[in-house]
């Protein structure tokens, strides 16, 4: 610790932190563009000037940057002096000059940085009467929109887009006063993480394009603390509505998990809770061939109690896609021996052994923040940027963490960026990536073994065997895969944190298993490590812990009339298993009752089909891959602005369901009452409740407000459909409200922050007001509970090592590779989304090509009994011979380690077939696009 | 005795100044057989106004429903083919509107304006709910010239980078020219 004094104020500060982080953590004012909590100092835009004393008899001070100085103990410093406050506004003065006169019509009105210090320092008048520089726009894509003009030039884009996340096509050019930031020539930015670009940008120059579309000021928006659904990581969001739409998503800033970033998929992925074809409305169909008919709530209800009272035995079939609470509503109506998890046999034998790792392997689970203080990073069949891309930039930021090493063992402050990087060159942290093909992460590993799935595995038992002699050995291993085996059990034994990833994205329980080898071997070794497995969907590792028979299973009973009702929640059976099996078993069942937020294929099979809740419109928990559960919360009222629709959550219309189908009269119930229930039921599961606070929690006697205090429009937004406007609607189920009035500030912290404003700081800056210092922890506390510990025991090693991978003549082994867009069933029905994806490819290496006799581009036809599927060729030198690779979300029927066979595809075939991006039926009207569909032929 | 004295003459004066009055011209206006003259700055009706060139003003931009104490105004921001942003709607709420001007004050290109014009009193409370077609007129109101996207840096069809007020030619950055 250290003093320092500031403006005759004397206070306690972390003497390793720069000034202006000090000042900022105390909750001081200073104005600043170039610095930004993630990304250190580099002193390039002058703003953030104080004036600093030699000592206590000093008068005359000299201006310094205070990013760029040290809180020594002692440091004498004055914010509020004349001389720094009129260079601080000089400095706003010069940036403002070629400032284009746009604000109007600038995304970033509202929410901007530049804004806010333009207001701080107190410039409002331009003097400069010559002419502003320009500047031509690029198109960057489908997510991001720029506006050269409004640059200030503090070089923030490249240092995140290049440094942080590792993006290489975004740069800048030019010298003095043309300097510009943009890529070599237009084109989509490549970078998964762009989007962040929205919220580093300190002005207009990177805004959100699919906000753009719909654009509303951030003051106008309705906000709620929510959960990223797009994939397992639960990165924390800030969803906005605005006339019964979602218009964007902002980062919500969580100490632990994804602090200021997000990955484009949480971020532009959220088009498909508005799309125009979704079930606003029950409808009921009699046969499956019939048109279906919009039923009333009650209606609905009586229909699907009565078929379900009917049927003499219901199965339900959960998903990992909805929450726990809604899961659990269904295995109260169903029956836990008739619910099943509705993920295929495979994934959720992945996820059972992933449950029982993390468990019992010894090494905890860190968070990710903690991913990123660790010094050796093993990764064993995951591509992470693919599968959890918050994760992958974790881990990029744990590799390149041997820079701030360097830099404090030679006297540098690893707060200063520019330095320590040079500083450190091309230092890093070992990464091993054990994958079939490149990784996002490829350019930073030290190793990257490209190997079939079996491969993987054997490479991980033999890690583990060289780490602990006591682990099984793997016998007949070549010598190469020996000695790097060896070499990377060295790298790991030599860190002091190593760190374990693995996951179900190959589908294969013997990665997993060698995983945990490896991890109990670094236990036993008394490593202080971690392990990370990665599950697929949001709620995959609550699900896991909920547990439940696989969706096999469910068809199966179905089949075999064992059953003869089935309730489908918020699950597409489609994506996940051939279409010919889910048809089979859905033609046995009698009543089909599906309650999904979006027309599925399954909806489509449907009798009964209640509209459920997506996150924008719902509450619940979901459980992220670290074991964390975290609760969202409904972001509108959906019947506010369009009263006709009756969405409601699912765990709201299961219990009607079970109510009607007892013969009970309906009775209210609340988040509260549910999670309670769900926690009751499961033990493992008892945290949740913890999970945030109840419906009663007030701050001052307040509820915390959805809508900015600035919020406009109340008055007139509902005055076309009746000019008597009704009351807000009311939130039973939490302690939020669906108003301005309510509880917004940060002087009181609450647990769960809406979103981020504080007096004089509209844009996502106001975070660092939040937090208890400067990129630390909320003050409340971040967020959510950990369910998942590990349990003291002995462990036991896994033994069942796979044999080695075998080419086979003719046939290939397929592995199905996770994509982060189009790769995911929700966020691909967006439109961004379905545009950024890339086309779809199936890759072999180039001997198989050459023995195919086909060339990149030409079409193949993939065959495995039944079906085939074509799609383009895409050669990857890197791939070992005998694996074929496609693209998740292309068909359900595709699973990794199916053999299959390949050829090359006649004139008739292709001209048979649909391209696969461009879907031929797109319903009228409907602004988003579904994602690529192949056709799959029997 | 003195105070009866004063008393009784404020008395009389006041009976003789009011006496006087009615010989004076009259305040009151027989409204409505009687049109009533207001100052053209007099805050009634809003309207939205066009640019000289005969486009929407009006950018979209939100700060008069921002600006709005009692929140009565509502619109929602489009792109024209063009560039320019312009209201998809724009809703006033007039049965809420207290016609304080603020809107007036807080838009930027001069698109929201009030006018004199007061007699808007309706049967039905619904009517008073004005959409953008009975808001919009066709000139550009007490502002003859101001032209938001001439002095804004936005490119819009027509009007290239480098074309606003006190702007220079885009930069090449590619060249290696000084």
């Amino acid at each position: 610790m250290a003093t320092i004094h500031v403006d005759g104020q004397s206070y306690q500060v972390d003497g390793a932190d720069n000034l202006l982080h000090a000042c900022l953590s105390l909750g001081l004012d200073i104005p600043y563009f170039c610095w930004h909590p993630a990304m250190s100092s580099v002193g390039a835009c002058r703003q953030c000037a104080v004036k600093k004393f030699k000592d206590a008899d000093d008068t005359r001070g000299a201006l310094v940057m205070s990013c760029m100085v040290s809180a020594t103990d002692d440091t004498r410093i004055a914010i509020d002096d004349d001389e720094a406050r009129e260079f601080r506004a000089s400095v706003i003065e010069w940036l403002m000059i070629p400032h284009p006169h746009d604000c109007p019509v600038c995304e970033e009105g509202g929410h901007c940085h530049l804004q806010d210090m333009t207001v701080m320092t107190g410039h409002d008048r331009r003097r400069y009467r010559f002419r502003k520089r320009t500047h031509r726009n690029q198109y960057l894509g489908p997510f991001i929109a720029h506006e050269m003009n409004r640059c200030i030039t503090c070089y923030r884009c490249v240092r995140f887009y290049n440094d942080y996340a590792g993006g290489t096509d975004l740069g800048a050019f030019g010298a003095n006063d043309n300097i510009y930031f943009g890529r070599y020539r237009e084109g989509t930015l490549e970078s998964e993480f762009s989007g962040n670009l929205t919220e580093v940008c300190p002005t207009g120059v990177f805004t959100d394009q699919t906000h753009s579309d719909h654009y509303t000021r951030k003051w106008d928006m309705q906000f709620a603390p929510s959960i990223c659904h797009q994939c397992a990581v639960g990165c924390n969001i800030s969803p906005g509505e605005r006339y019964g739409d979602i218009r964007r998503i902002e980062n919500r800033y969580h100490g632990e998990v994804n602090r200021y970033f997000l990955c484009d998929r949480g971020r532009f992925g959220y088009g498909y809770t508005n799309r125009d074809d979704r079930p606003r409305q029950p409808e009921w169909r009699g046969a499956s061939d019939d048109h279906s008919v919009v039923m009333s709530v009650d209606g609905a209800l009586d229909r699907g109690s009565d078929a379900l009272r009917d049927a003499f035995r219901v199965i339900g079939i959960g998903s990992p896609r909805a929450s726990l609470e809604s899961n659990h509503q269904l295995m109260a109506l169903v029956g836990e021996d008739n619910f099943s998890t509705g993920i295929a046999a495979t994934e959720q034998a992945c996820l059972e052994r992933m449950d029982e790792l993390t468990r019992t392997c010894g090494l905890p689970t860190p968070t990710l923040r903690e991913v990123e203080h660790h010094d050796a990073v093993l990764v064993l069949g995951e591509d992470l940027i693919q599968s959890a891309a918050r994760l992958g930039l974790s881990v990029r930021r744990a590799v390149l963490g041997r820079r701030e090493v360097l830099a404090t063992e030679r006297g540098v402050a690893p707060w200063n960026a520019e330095a320590v990087k040079t500083l450190a060159q091309d230092g890093r942290f070992p990464l091993f990536i054990a994958y079939p093909r490149n990784t996002g992460l490829a350019s930073l590993a030290s190793a990257s073994p490209k190997c079939a799935p079996d491969d993987i595995a054997r490479l991980g038992f033999a890690i583990a065997h060289a780490i602990d002699p006591a682990a099984p050995a793997v016998t007949g291993l070549d010598e190469s895969t020996q000695r790097q085996a060896e070499c990377i059990a060295a790298a790991l034994l030599a860190a002091n944190k190593p760190l374990v990833i693995s996951g179900g994205s190959l589908g294969s329980t013997a990665i997993l298993d060698a995983t945990g080898n490896v991890a109990r071997a670094l236990a036993r070794r008394a490593k202080p490590g971690g392990l990370v497995l990665v599950r697929r969907e949001a709620n995959s590792t609550g699900l896991g812990l909920m547990g439940g028979q696989p969706l096999e299973w469910a068809l199966e009973e179905l089949t075999s009339n064992r059953a003869d009702a089935v309730v489908i929640l918020e699950n597409d059976l489609y994506q996940r298993l051939p279409a010919e099996e889910v048809d089979y078993g859905l033609r046995q069942a009698r009543a089909i009752v599906v309650l999904d937020h979006q027309r599925t294929r399954t909806v489509a099979r449907a009798h009964l089909v209640l509209p459920a809740a997506s996150f924008a419109e719902g509450d619940g928990t979901l459980v992220s891959l670290e074991g964390r559960a975290q609760r969202f919360f409904q972001v509108f009222e959906p019947t506010y602005i369009r009263p006709e629709t009756n969405i409601h959550e699912s765990w709201r219309w299961l219990h009607a369901l079970r109510a009607g189908l007892m013969r009970q009269k309906v009775t209210e119930i609340s988040l509260d009452e549910v999670t309670d229930a769900c926690a009751g039921a499961h033990p493992v599961l008892a945290g949740i409740v913890a999970a945030a606070p109840r419906a009663d929690f007030r701050i001052a006697g307040n509820r915390l407000a959805r809508e900015p205090h600035r919020y406009s429009g109340r008055t007139s937004m509902r005055a076309h459909l009746n000019v008597n406007e009704p009351r807000s609607p009311q939130d039973p189920d939490t302690f939020l409200s669906f108003s301005m009035e309510g509880y917004n500030g940060y002087e009181r912290p609450g647990p769960q922050v809406p979103f981020a404003w504080a007096p004089g700081w509209n844009s996502p800056q106001a975070w660092n007001k939040f937090t208890d210092e400067v990129g630390g922890h909320l003050r409340a506390g971040d967020p959510g509970v950990r369910l998942l510990h590990p349990r003291a025991g002995v462990y036991q090693y896994a033994n069942n090592i796979p044999a080695p991978f075998q080419v086979r003549p003719g046939e290939w082994q397929l592995a199905v590779m996770p994509r982060l867009f189009g790769g995911e069933e929700t966020s691909s029905r967006a439109a961004p989304i379905a545009e950024r994806a890339a086309p779809s490819f199936v890759t072999v290496s180039a001997a198989d090509a050459g023995q195919l006799g086909a060339s990149e581009g030409d079409w193949l036809t993939i065959a495995w009994s039944p079906h085939s599927c074509l799609l383009p060729l895409q050669i990857d030198p890197a791939l070992p011979s005998g694996l074929v690779c496609v693209p998740a979300g292309v068909d359900a029927a595709l699973v990794t380690g199916k053999t299959v066979t390949l050829s090359v595809a006649d004139a008739g075939q292709i001209s048979s077939h649909n391209p696969p991006d461009t879907p031929p039926d797109n319903p009228p009207g409907n602004n988003d696009r579904p994602g690529p569909e192949p056709e799959v032929r029997p | 005795m003195k105070w009866l004295f004063t008393g009784t003459l404020s008395l009389l004066r006041t009976l003789w100044i009011v006496f006087l009055h009615s010989f004076r011209k009259r305040e009151t206006v027989n409204y409505p057989e009687q049109a009533v003259e207001l100052p053209p700055r007099y805050r009634g009706r809003i309207i939205l106004t066009r640019d000289p060139d005969g486009e929407e003003r009006c950018v979209a931009c939100n700060l008069c429903a921002v600006a709005c104490p009692v929140d009565c105004i509502s619109l929602q921001k489009g792109e024209q083919e063009d560039g320019r942003w312009y209201p998809e709607f724009f809703r006033i709420n007039f049965s809420r509107c207290i016609y304080c001007g603020m809107c007036e004050e807080a838009c930027p290109t001069s698109a929201i304006q009030l006018t004199p014009d007061f007699e808007m009193s309706e049967y039905n409370r619904q009517e008073l709910v004005y959409e953008k077609e009975d808001l919009l007129i066709n000139g550009p109101g007490k502002d003859h010239d101001y032209h938001f996207y001439k002095v804004a840096g936005l490119a819009i069809a027509g009007k290239d980078k480098g074309r606003a007020l006190n702007e220079q030619d885009p930069i090449d950055v590619k060249t290696l020219l000084p």
